[in-house]
């Protein structure tokens, strides 16, 4: 890192950035092999491993400044070291209604984040942000592709149904300030939000699958 | 329904036909297609064309029924008249 220390309030942004990204990456990769399709099981599979890619730079952006690197902030924490949002933690394989009702919802609040991001006065979090961008507009492609076709179908109020369940749980991704904003992209009204802070019930779980090879040897070189 | 993808390698060069992918319609058809043949930068441009538009013509061979095989090339050893003609030369 350079000589001067980005605040910390944008180091714990970063963190948390890249535990969401992280922790949805591993939700969706629970698809793999189960999609409904072969063409979109791979399509996802590859928005998975993008998301997780997301993670990684971010966890070194933030390792350059806290010392270790991405390996170790992304798993050598304890589970309640982690900042990501209930939202990126349900688990929600094996509903694909539910499934695209977050992608799409959290792809929307990623533009938001993002956009922001870009403008960033830490050159390597701008820097790194646009590079992200690019590869999100496929992201939001897939996601909106995905839900016009649902809406289009018979599945249309299965779908809505579930983008409403989430919506509390979408906005808690964002800062207050850029919540009317996602408010706006989705034509919703905000809701109370369900902030990020305290982990849903599966995620000590989650956690602990995530790890179990890491821990497995602790502090080998892989 | 399935769509067929041709893929440019670069600038200048003929499509090739890279494979084909099922998708419900042309947006999934063109987000499949990047992902399959333009995410690793393999592709400049891609053509994604649904099979049912492609004419396939099975057999195109019009065969020869008659003995007409001075119309070919083949017929011809150029290697030997060459040889011939660089002796009479001089310059073989």
């Amino acid at each position: 890192m350079s000589a001067q220390e980005p605040p910390s309030p944008a180091v714990e942004a970063v963190l948390a950035f890249a535990d969401d990204e992280l922790v949805l990456g591993w939700r969706d990769s629970e698809w793999t092999g189960i999609a409904p399709f072969l063409e979109e099981d791979v399509a996802f599979s590859s928005i998975a491993q993008g998301e997780i890619g997301h993670a990684r730079a971010l966890y070194e952006l933030a390792a350059g400044v806290l010392g270790g690197d991405a390996d170790a902030l992304a798993f050598d924490r304890e589970p309640g070291e982690y900042r990501c949002a209930p939202f990126v933690e349900l688990q929600l394989v094996g509903d694909w209604a539910a499934t695209i009702a977050r992608h799409w919802l959290y792809e929307t609040a990623d533009s938001v984040r993002v956009a922001e991001l870009v403008d960033s006065d830490w050159p390597e979090l701008a820097g790194l942000a646009a590079k992200m961008d690019r590869e999100e507009a496929y992201h939001r492609l897939h996601a909106q592709m995905w839900a016009d076709r649902l809406r289009e179908s018979a599945e249309r109020d299965r779908f809505d149904g579930k983008v409403a369940e989430l919506w509390p749980y979408a906005l808690g991704l964002l800062e207050p300030g850029q919540r009317e904003r996602l408010a706006e992209l989705v034509g919703r009204e905000p809701v109370d939000a369900i902030e990020r802070g305290a982990h849903t019930e599966g995620f000590a779980e989650l956690h602990g699958e995530m790890t179990m090879v890491r821990r497995s040897v602790a502090g080998a070189r892989w | 329904m399935i769509w067929e993808v041709f893929r440019q390698e670069r600038e200048g060069q003929p499509f090739q036909h890279g494979g084909s992918l099922e998708a419900p319609n042309r947006e999934f058809a063109e987000a499949y297609a990047v992902e399959f043949y333009g995410r690793r930068a393999e592709s400049v441009a891609l053509w994604i064309i649904p099979r049912d538009s492609i004419l396939e013509i099975e057999d195109p061979y019009v065969a020869d029924v008659f003995d007409r095989d001075y119309r070919r090339v083949d017929g011809y050893s150029l290697k030997v008249k060459l040889k011939e003609a660089r002796e009479r030369a001089g310059t073989a």
